[in-house]
C-alpha cells in the first residue's frame, strides 16, 4: 500500500477502503465483541444484571427527569398538603406517592433527588479515582521520600471515621453541593491510593515493566499505558463500590443538614424533614429512604458482580 | 562496535557492597556473536542490564566504561539512554509469557516500539494519522511473517495468552528487530522453551544476525547452546570474566580450571558415563569475596599464590585470555 503517497490532512476523500475505515472497523468490531462478552458474561451473574438493569433505570429517570416527573419539585399546593399515596385512604390519584408538608409531590421529588444523588456519587468518585491513582501509581513506582510521605497522610485520613470527618470539613466549609464534593473526596481519594500503590507495587516487580525500559519507554509512559491498563479492572470495582457508599455518605449530611440545602429535593434531607411527620405521614421519610436502599444495593450487587467478571484470580469457570 | 572496559558494579546492601560484576572487559564487533556462559548469580544478566543502563535498586556502578559506537554508555543522559534502548540495543527476556504485557494484542506491542522511537515519524497523512499506524502495522506484519508466525495478519490481533510460549518469543524478537538495532541482547532467550523449539528460536536469531547483521550478546547457562550458536564466548565466575576466546578455543582447549570443570560436568551421550564429574564446593558468597581467586576453594589445582592476591588476566596466545596463574 502506497501510504507515503497520501494527501496530507483532511482534504483526503474517504472512500470504501480507505485505511482509516480499515482501522475504525476492526476497532469497531474489536469492542463489540468486548462488549458482546461483557454481556454474556453478565447473564450468569442474575444479581449483577439486575443491578445493572435498576442503574440504568435510575439513570434514564434522572436523566430525563422533566419529562418524567408530574409535578414541579419545588412548589406545591399548599391546599394539598400531605396528601397520602394514591392507594391509601385520602389519596389522591394526581400523586402517586402523596404529598408533603408544602404541597409538594413527593415521587417528583424523589425523582429530581436521584440526580442529586447520582451526580454527588459519580463526581466525588471520579475526583477521588484520579487523586488516588495519580497519587498510588507515582508512590508506588518511584518509592521513596515521596511515598513515605503519601502512605502516612492516607494513614492519619484512615485514622479517623469517613463520616465523622466528613460531618467535620463540612462544619468547617459550610453545606452545599461543591463543598459537600469537597468533604468526600477529602477523604475519599484514600482508598483508592492504597489499591493502586498495593497493585502498582506487585506490578513493577514483573517482567514486562523491565521489558518496557529496555524498550526505551519513559517512566510516565510505562505507569500510564503499560501498569494502568494491567490494573484498571480493579479501580473500575472499587469505584463502583465507593459510589454507592458516597451516595450514602451524601445522603447522611443531609439528614444531618449539612449536605444539600432545601429547597433543593435531595433524599437525605427529604428523610429529615419527613421525620417530623412521621406518625401521621409516614411516607414521607419513607419512599426516600426506600430510593437510597435500592439505588446503593443496585450500585453494590453491579460492582460484586463486576469485581467476579473482571477479576481473573476470582474466576472459576 | 561495543566495547567494554574494566567494567565493575555492586549492590549496597546491610552486609556490605556485593560486588555482582568486577573488572569485566567485553567487545562485540559488528555481525559477532558473543555468548556468557556461568552458572546463575555470577552476574552474566547483570552485565546485559549494565549496557542498558538498567541496573537494578541498590545496585551502583563502580568503575569502567561501556563503549557503544565509541560513545560511552555510562554518561549519557538519561533521556540519551532511553533513545539508545530498544532502538539501537534491544532486549530479549527469559520469559516470554511474562515479558509481554498481558492486556495488549501482540501487534500494538509490535508498534509499540517503532512508535517510541518514531520509526515513522515521516510517514505523514490520513486523519489521526493513519498513514503512520499503517506504516507502523505493514511494518509489524512483515515482522512477524519474518519471526515465524503463521498468519500474522490474524495473529497480529491475538492477546499473548492466546501465543504458545515459542510464538511469544517470536513476537518478542520482533518487538526487539523493529527498530533494526544494532545490538540484540538476549537473556537466556530459550530457557523457558523446550528443546526443539530452542532449537528452533536459536535458529531464528542465527539466521537474523547473518541477514541483519546485527551483532548479539547471549547470556545462558548451557553450554552446548553457547558452542553451537556463538562466535565467542566468556566464562564468568563470581562476577569475573575467567576465560574468554573464540568459540573453538574455549570449547575445544579449555584452559581455566573452572571451564574445564563445567565441561567435564556435561553429560555425553557417546561414551555411557554411570555418574557426571560435577565441581567440588559451590558457589561462594559474593559479599564475602576478597581480592583473591575466588575458585580457589574449589580447584583441584590451586597454589599457594592464588590467594596471594588479585589474579590478572594472562594471554594465552591468539586473544584467548585466562584469568589463571597456570598460564601467566
Amino acid at each position: 500500500m502506497p501510504v507515503t503517497k497520501m494527501p496530507d490532512g483532511l482534504s483526503e476523500e474517504i472512500t470504501p477502503g480507505h485505511p482509516l475505515i480499515h482501522l475504525l472497523q476492526i476497532k469497531t468490531k474489536i469492542f463489540i465483541t468486548d462488549l458482546m462478552g461483557f454481556v454474556r458474561k453478565l447473564k450468569h451473574h442474575p444479581s449483577a444484571l439486575i443491578g445493572a438493569l435498576l442503574i440504568i433505570f435510575f439513570l434514564v429517570v434522572a436523566f430525563f427527569a422533566p419529562a418524567v416527573a408530574p409535578h414541579d419539585p419545588f412548589t406545591g399546593e399548599l391546599s394539598e398538603r400531605l396528601v397520602a399515596p394514591s392507594w391509601l385512604e385520602g389519596g389522591s390519584s394526581q400523586y402517586v406517592l402523596g404529598t408533603d408538608q408544602q404541597g409538594r409531590d413527593l415521587l417528583s421529588r424523589i425523582i429530581y433527588g436521584a440526580r442529586i444523588s447520582l451526580w454527588v456519587g459519580f463526581i466525588s468518585v471520579t475526583i477521588s479515582v484520579l487523586i488516588g491513582t495519580l497519587l498510588g501509581a507515582a508512590a508506588g513506582y518511584f518509592r521513596g521520600k515521596l511515598d513515605i510521605f503519601l502512605s502516612r497522610t492516607a494513614d492519619l485520613l484512615l485514622a479517623f471515621p469517613f463520616l465523622i470527618f466528613a460531618v467535620a470539613v463540612m462544619s468547617f466549609l459550610g453545606p452545599g453541593l461543591i463543598n459537600l464534593i469537597l468533604a468526600l473526596t477529602f477523604k475519599g481519594w484514600v482508598e483508592f491510593f492504597r489499591l493502586v500503590r498495593g497493585e502498582m507495587l506487585s506490578e513493577k516487580t514483573k517482567e514486562y515493566v523491565e521489558a518496557a525500559k529496555a524498550n526505551g519507554q519513559s517512566n510516565l509512559r510505562i505507569i500510564l499505558s503499560e501498569v494502568l491498563p494491567n490494573i484498571i479492572h480493579t479501580i473500575i470495582v472499587l469505584a463502583t463500590l465507593r459510589m454507592g457508599f458516597f451516595i450514602i455518605m451524601e445522603a447522611s449530611l443531609s439528614f444531618l443538614g449539612l449536605g444539600i440545602q432545601p429547597p433543593d429535593p435531595a433524599w437525605g434531607s427529604m428523610v429529615n424533614e419527613g421525620r417530623q411527620f412521621m406518625l401521621n405521614a409516614w411516607w414521607l421519610s419513607t419512599f426516600p429512604g426506600a430510593a437510597i436502599l435500592v439505588l446503593v444495593l443496585s450500585i453494590n450487587l453491579f460492582g460484586e458482580g463486576l469485581r467476579d467478571i473482571l477479576d481473573p484470580r476470582l474466576k472459576t469457570e | 562496535m561495543l566495547e567494554i572496559k574494566n567494567l565493575a558494579m555492586a549492590f549496597e546492601t546491610e552486609r556490605g557492597l556485593v560486588r555482582a560484576v568486577n573488572k569485566v572487559d567485553l567487545s562485540v564487533a559488528e555481525g559477532e556473536v558473543m555468548g556468557i556462559v556461568g552458572e546463575s548469580g555470577c552476574g552474566k544478566s547483570v552485565t546485559l542490564l549494565n549496557i542498558l543502563g538498567l541496573v537494578p535498586h541498590p545496585g551502583k556502578v563502580l568503575s569502567g566504561e561501556i563503549k557503544f559506537q565509541g560513545e560511552d554508555l555510562l554518561k549519557k543522559s538519561k533521556k540519551e539512554m532511553r533513545d539508545i534502548r530498544g532502538k539501537d540495543i534491544a532486549m530479549i527476556f527469559q520469559d516470554p509469557m511474562t515479558t509481554l504485557n498481558p492486556v495488549f494484542r501482540i501487534g500494538e506491542q509490535i508498534r509499540e516500539s517503532m512508535r517510541i522511537h518514531g520509526l515513522f515519524k515521516d510517514v505523514k497523512g490520513g486523519i489521526f494519522k493513519s498513514a503512520r499506524k499503517h506504516a507502523e502495522k505493514d511494518r509489524a506484519v512483515e515482522l512477524m511473517k519474518e519471526v515465524g508466525i503463521p498468519s500474522p495478519e490474524t495473529r497480529y490481533h491475538n492477546f499473548p495468552h492466546e501465543f504458545s510460549g515459542g510464538m511469544q518469543q517470536r513476537a518478542l524478537i520482533a518487538i526487539g528487530l523493529s527498530c533494526k538495532p544494532k545490538l540484540l541482547l538476549a537473556d537466556e532467550p530459550t530457557t523457558a522453551l523446550d528443546v526443539t523449539i530452542q532449537a528452533q528460536i536459536l535458529a531464528l536469531m542465527q539466521k537474523i544476525n547473518q541477514e541483519h547483521g546485527a551483532g548479539i550478546i547471549l547470556v545462558t547457562h548451557d553450554l552446548g547452546v553457547a558452542a553451537e550458536f556463538c562466535h565467542k564466548i566468556a566464562v564468568m565466575y563470581a562476577g569475573k570474566i575467567v576465560e574468554q576466546g573464540r568459540t573453538e578455543q574455549v570449547m575445544e582447549d579449555p584452559h581455566h580450571p573452572y571451564t574445564q570443570g563445567l565441561l567435564r560436568s556435561i553429560p555425553k551421550i557417546s561414551n555411557r558415563q554411570d555418574k557426571i564429574e560435577p565441581i567440588p564446593g559451590g558457589v561462594p558468597d559474593l559479599a564475602e569475596l576478597k581480592e583473591e581467586c575466588a575458585f580457589y576453594p574449589r580447584c583441584g589445582k590451586a597454589h599457594d599464590r592464588c590467594l596471594s592476591q588479585e589474579v590478572p588476566m594472562f594471554d594465552a596466545g591468539e586473544g584467548h585470555t585466562v584469568r589463571c596463574y597456570l598460564y601467566g
